[in-house]
């Protein structure tokens, strides 16, 4: 079963978190064959919204700039057996710790 | 046993054990439900089975295999299953297992509401029925059936897993469950539903037999020794007719405290020692105050509140006075927790009350009445309120 794990900076916060806690956090994933992929994004204010009206005229925006106090910062789709285990998975990871929160979400299966 | 006590019984075991076979949740409650209906059906006329449980199960068993049979979706997994029940055909006598721990941890997963742990729950476990359920947490039939739905939904969706948590998870995982079967307890207690009180106290046993930890020990014991004063209610513990207590129960639960207690403790254990201490002591005068403060101490640490700091200034009023109660009450006047709290307001009304100021107390009880949520309460506390002003 595929979960997104949707990783959430605090806005207001600095995080503790060191590039080698990051890396480490991947090479994990990867050694126990469960990544199925992960990117992180870069720095919200390079953020551009798009949106198609019922007139099928697109409008195209700066930002969306953080409104709220977490900001998605990246994202790792992991492939395990169940909640517990992509909750395992989240709470190593080093997005969780220092006010961010990571949010799981199950990739949506359907039936043919 | 009578019939509905055997389904009773049955209900949360049977339907574990489908769970564990089939992983769907939804199809063990169907067949669970069938099962039960066709023993309605069979029972009277051809007698009760010698086993009625493996009676129920092969029943249950069939009727799923033969709703799989029909379902494309499932028929892949079907000759997978067959070979699992073949398997698990317990040959007589041999008793059927017991999964009910796997669906404890389930229904009060982390990931689902708080509110709907409790309920489902009942649900699973207890065998009730919606409109049951949402009797016991007095809500509507139709809120109760969504909430049911939507947690249902997510248990399928998200796959929660169907498991005993490992050890080294037990310290995060159990309180859910023991909140869960407490939250049932309390519900039935505020509304003085001793059948619901009940079903929390059966639920409890049947925890600590599949898992005799400290905690479930404790939850137990704390349960018994407040169940055991249901006949003197609604009267105020210090009113109370202790002639009234079920003192078996007593007995029963402050062993259960005991052992909870030995070796370590937890928040349950400690306030199950503070329900025997009540439990115990002759009178209300009588009760062993300091050792009730102390222990309020322990559970402040554990578990800070501003409930708990109410509980606790209570008991200082009885220890060192009236005043002394009410100074700690006032101090917690700006926790946003008890501002609607009526029993917060309730306790300052008794202390003033005690404290000859019964104007200000006649205004903290109406303003406690104000607050409170069910009948029961509020004419308790107009009764107090009545007495206050001379009207009684």
């Amino acid at each position: 079963m595929k979960y997104m794990l949707l990783i959430h900076a605090a806005a207001d916060q600095q995080s503790s978190c060191t590039v080698e806690d990051w890396t480490t956090y991947e090479k994990e994933m990867r050694d126990a064959g469960v990544l199925v992929s992960g990117h992180s994004l870069a720095d919200l204010v390079t953020a551009t919204t798009v949106q198609v009206g019922p007139d099928g005229r697109r409008t195209v925006t700066d930002g969306p700039f953080a409104e709220t106090r977490e900001v998605l910062g990246g994202y790792n789709v992991i492939d395990v057996p169940d909640l517990d285990a992509a909750l395992e998975w989240a709470a190593k990871c080093p997005g969780s710790r220092d006010g961010g929160a990571v949010v799981v979400r199950p990739i949506a299966e359907f039936d043919f | 046993m009578n019939v509905e006590q055997v389904f009773r019984e049955e209900h949360g075991r049977l339907l574990a054990t489908l769970v564990k076979r089939f992983g769907d949740l939804d199809l063990a409650e169907e067949v669970t439900s069938e099962a039960i209906e066709a023993a309605l059906r069979h029972w009277p006329v051809d007698g009760v089975p010698d086993r009625p449980g493996a009676w129920l199960l092969t029943t249950a068993r069939r009727k799923a295999v033969d709703r799989l049979r029909r379902d494309r979706v499932y028929a892949a997994r079907l000759a997978l299953l067959q070979v699992e029940f073949s398997r698990a055909d317990a040959p007589a006598g041999e008793s059927l297992p017991d999964e009910r721990l796997e669906l404890f941890f389930t229904c009060a997963h982390p990931a689902l509401a708080e509110e709907d742990r409790g309920a489902l729950v009942l649900r699973c476990l207890a065998g009730f029925t919606t409109p049951e359920v949402a009797r016991a947490y007095l809500v509507p039939v139709p809120t109760m059936q969504q909430r049911i739905v939507r947690a249902k939904k997510k248990i399928k969706q998200a796959r929660i897993p169907f498991r005993v948590p490992d050890p080294h998870e037990l310290p995060e995982r159990l309180p859910g469950v023991l909140q869960a079967l407490y939250s049932i307890f309390t519900e039935g207690y505020a509304a003085q539903r001793d059948d619901l009180a009940d079903e929390a106290v059966r639920l409890a046993r049947i925890l600590r037999n599949l898992l005799p930890d400290r905690e479930v020990t404790g939850l137990l014991a704390l349960m018994l020794l407040v169940h055991a004063r249901r006949d003197a209610r609604p009267a105020l513990l210090e009113d109370q007719d202790r002639s009234l207590w079920d003192r078996d129960m007593i007995a029963e639960g402050s062993a259960l405290a005991e052992r909870a207690l030995t070796g370590g403790y937890g928040p349950y254990g400690v306030q199950a020692a503070i329900n025997a201490l009540h439990d115990e002591a002759p009178d209300f005068a009588g009760t062993d105050w300091p050792q009730i403060v102390a222990l309020y101490d322990v559970l402040a640490g554990l578990t800070p509140s501003p409930v708990v700091a109410l509980n606790r200034a209570a008991a200082v009023a009885m220890r060192d006075g009236a005043a002394a109660g009410l100074a700690l009450l006032d101090a917690l006047a700006d926790e946003p927790k008890l501002r609607d709290y009526h029993p917060y307001r309730a306790a300052r009304a008794d202390l003033l009350h005690r404290l000859g100021r019964d104007a200000e107390a006649a205004q903290a009880y109406r303003e406690a009445i104000a607050l409170a949520g069910t009948d029961t309460e509020q004419d308790f506390l107009r009764r107090r309120l009545a007495a206050v002003e001379g009207r009684s």
